[in-house]
């Protein structure tokens, strides 16, 4: 009842490199993998997908050799396939409903998934249908799973889409946060090259509430809806003392730097610096991410996480690959204190161990420092993964949007309708920091409701 | 792309570009930024809006050449582009927002030091267009770093040049010069601001606080995004953490923990220096290609 095995760069050799880990199926194996499905009539699987793909009707396309059709049923619901059969937490959505999981391996489905989106880039498997243009105009904020979802959907029912991006690439966390040795940037392209072919076009450099606001897009360049989709962009520090010592990253800092900049070529400007040894504060894939970048770099890499191996937040896949490539977890652990040397760089970083207690709010059990355990970790760098929060910048300019406690824009579930008429919102920005699936959930919703809502007012 | 339409040399190394960027030029404002990188390889670098166009749409900024993206900048010509240019960012200076009545009423002092008079200029220009008749220190170690004079002339009311080695103007540095204005010129302000070098900066708002005159910097950090998602340019600001590319760049003069910020700025000083020695000696200080080597192939 075992998945069939996927091939993988071997752990020694991928540390000295930012290649991609996992190699994908090849048709054998893809094959042999996608026969396990049972066709169960019941679909659990289905459910367990946040955006609802047709998972049954596409593995039986695969059986059937019928590799257009395959790529056909899945952007019925998924615009970024080769995206989320890589980065999605399979263990804990489609795959988790899996029939056969209660027996042994569910089915692989994410990497079948994944065989279907690089198929259709390989082959360059044209999935647009022709559109006319209705006439209408439609601002989305942000190129991020959510932005682009919400733009591919407008665009196929003929709006005319303009994305503004506040960095120079777009992708978003694609391509600033997710490394290369998870997601290829070149993955992430042809998805935004497959935008443009249906039309849509892209601003980079224009920060919305600084370069132009929402105001202005809607009452001077005449926008008739704008989608907020700007993501969960900052970061979280943990106010413990040296926190502010050279060396001490947030783990936006440290990605963005070393993926967006590239700092990790030798051709490229931006400088980054991991030092000897680098110890990486969370358990998210953002910190699973970060430390393994550092270890890339060449840097002996620690996770310090304050709860239990099985709370850990990260992919199960990410958790086994971080493990593998030799990073060091300092597990039931929190840091209290970063210790500088006299020229205020970071020496070392004090800890002390964790107890878990009794179960929290989030139905976790709440960790609990353990008295006089305190102990020291000498590195050179420090790596703040905590988590982020929504970046304050639209709301800020943008009169009449309403901020939940957490910053977070808020919405009608339905619609993605926020409290300024004609703007909607999702993904991250309304969520807190979530995964790619729901941004692309989220958006999809957003873009129903867009088209309603502008075909409503034409009346 | 992002068109160099003009570009000038205002001394041996410091260079004044209009760039063609009408989405900025029609947003910015005095004590704003903007984010360039040089080309598709280049690092985000910050610099400080020097002057806008709305009609041409382009957005004026001056630099000194200190490391190597700068150096290599400097060689761009007209007609040559950025690869990217993002902005306005951050907030824009305090007077801006503040009820014209109030702002007249208050006396101005402008202490810029050396590339930092570029910063300056936009702030004095806005409020000369305002009706704001304000005094403007500007300084620099000698005469070739002193910028922008004529036109620093033109928009303020009294303009007093200073250089450190006397080479031009008053002899000192520019918290002599204030001192001066104060204890024996009879001269009194009730607002300061102050742009230039971090150690410029710490000692000039020392002086003002002396003085009783409130402060307010903008600070020159290290930046990536500029836009609030990496806390690269963090700095404590009375107590507070704060992030130099939202919060600011202007913060209170006074409150600013400089020896903090003047340690994270030489966070990537060996990085630098050594790509800046990539630049000017190619491969040649590697080993495997150095003197020695080649010295040994032409014997």
């Amino acid at each position: 009842m075992k998945r069939t095995p996927i091939g993988e760069q071997a752990p020694e050799k991928r540390i000295t490199n930012f290649d991609e880990v996992c190699l994908g199926y090849t048709k054998e194996q893809m094959i042999e993998e996608a026969n396990r499905c049972l066709q169960c009539k019941t679909r659990p699987c289905v459910d367990g997908c946040p955006v609802a793909i047709k998972i049954p009707e596409f593995i039986q396309y695969l059986r059937d050799n019928d590799f257009e059709a395959a790529c056909k049923k899945i952007a019925e619901d998924s615009a970024l396939p080769a995206v989320c059969g890589r980065v999605c937490p399979q263990e804990t959505q489609c795959e988790e409903r899996c029939v056969l999981a209660k027996k042994g391996d569910a089915v692989a489905i994410g990497k079948l998934e994944r065989y279907v989106g690089d198929w259709t880039r390989e082959h360059k498997f044209n999935l647009n249908d022709p559109v006319t243009p209705n006439g209408h105009k439609v601002a989305v904020i942000g190129s991020g799973p959510a932005g682009l979802t919400c733009a591919g959907d407008l665009a196929k029912l003929g709006y005319e889409i303009t994305v503004f991006e506040a960095l120079h690439k777009t992708g978003g966390v694609l391509v600033y946060g997710i490394p290369e040795f998870r997601l290829p940037n070149s993955v992430v392209e042809y998805e935004i090259d497959n935008l443009k072919k249906l039309g849509v076009k892209f601003e980079t450099n224009v920060i919305v509430g600084r370069t132009v606001t929402i105001d202005q897009l809607m009452d001077e360049e005449g926008y008739e809806a704008v989608f907020v989709g700007s993501g969960a962009g900052l970061p979280m520090f943990m106010n413990i003392p040296g926190e502010d010592l050279n060396g001490v990253y947030s783990a936006n800092e440290f990605l963005t730097r070393n993926n967006l900049m590239q700092a990790y070529d030798d051709n490229f400007d931006t400088p980054i610096r991991p030092g000897k040894s680098a110890a990486i504060v969370g358990g998210g894939n953002v910190a699973m991410d970060a430390a393994r970048s550092a270890k890339r770099l060449g840097a002996k890499s620690y996770i310090v996480y304050r709860r239990s191996e099985k709370e850990l937040p990260a992919r199960a896949e990410e958790v086994h690959h971080a493990m593998e490539e030799g990073i060091e977890f300092h597990l039931l652990t929190n840091p209290v204190e970063i210790l500088g040397d006299e020229k205020g760089w970071v020496r070392a970083i004090r800890c002390i161990r964790m107890e878990l207690g009794e179960p929290d709010e989030s139905g976790r059990r709440r960790p609990v420092p353990v008295k006089g355990s305190e102990y020291e970790i000498p590195v050179e760098t420090v790596v703040i993964a905590i988590g982020t929060s929504p970046n304050p910048l639209i709301s800020q300019t943008t009169p009449g949007l309403e901020l939940n406690k957490w910053k977070a824009i808020v919405i009608d579930e339905e619609t993605g309708k926020t409290t300024r008429e004609g703007v909607y919102a999702g993904g991250d920005a309304v969520s807190g920091s979530a995964t790619v699936i729901l941004a692309m959930g989220a958006a999809r919703k957003s873009a129903k409701a867009i088209d309603e809502y502008i075909k409503s007012k034409k009346k | 792309m992002y068109k160099i339409l003009k570009k000038k040399m205002l001394g041996s190394q410091i260079v004044l570009m209009d760039i063609e960027a009408p989405r900025v030029a029609k947003a910015s404002l005095p004590g704003q930024f903007v984010i360039v990188i040089m080309d598709e390889k280049g690092e985000r670098i910050p610099l400080t809006v020097c002057d806008y166009d709305i009609k041409k749409g382009t957005v004026t900024i001056v630099f000194q050449t200190v490391g190597d993206t700068t150096r290599r900048m400097a060689g761009f010509r007209e007609g040559d582009s950025f690869f990217a240019f993002t902005g306005p960012l951050g907030h824009p200076s305090d007077f801006v927002k503040e009820p014209l009545e109030e702002v007249k009423k208050k006396k101005f002092i402008f202490i810029g030091g050396g590339v930092g008079v570029a910063p300056v200029y936009p702030q004095v220009k806005w409020l000369k267009e305002h009706e704001v008749d304000v005094d403007v220190i500007m300084g620099a170690r000698n005469k070739d770093l002193i910028i922008l004079e004529d036109e620093m002339k033109k928009a303020a009311k009294d303009v007093y040049v200073c250089t450190d080695d006397g080479s031009y103007g008053f002899h000192g540095l520019v918290t002599d010069c204030l001192t001066d204005l104060v204890k024996n010129k009879g001269k009194s302000y009730d607002h300061a601001v102050i742009i230039g070098p971090m150690i410029m900066m710490k000692f000039a708002a020392k002086l003002t606080k002396e003085l009783g005159i409130p402060t307010v910097v903008s600070l020159n950090t290290i930046m990536v995004d500029g836009t609030g998602m990496c806390g690269a340019c963090r700095v404590n600001v009375g107590g507070a953490v704060k992030f130099a590319c939202v919060d600011g760049p202007e913060f209170d003069g006074h409150a600013v923990d400089y020896d903090g910020a003047m340690r994270r700025m030489a966070m990537y000083k060996t990085e630098e220096g050594r790509k800046a020695l990539r630049t000017t000696e190619g491969t040649t200080h590697k080993p495997e290609k150095g003197c020695g080597v080649q010295g040994a192939q032409i014997g």
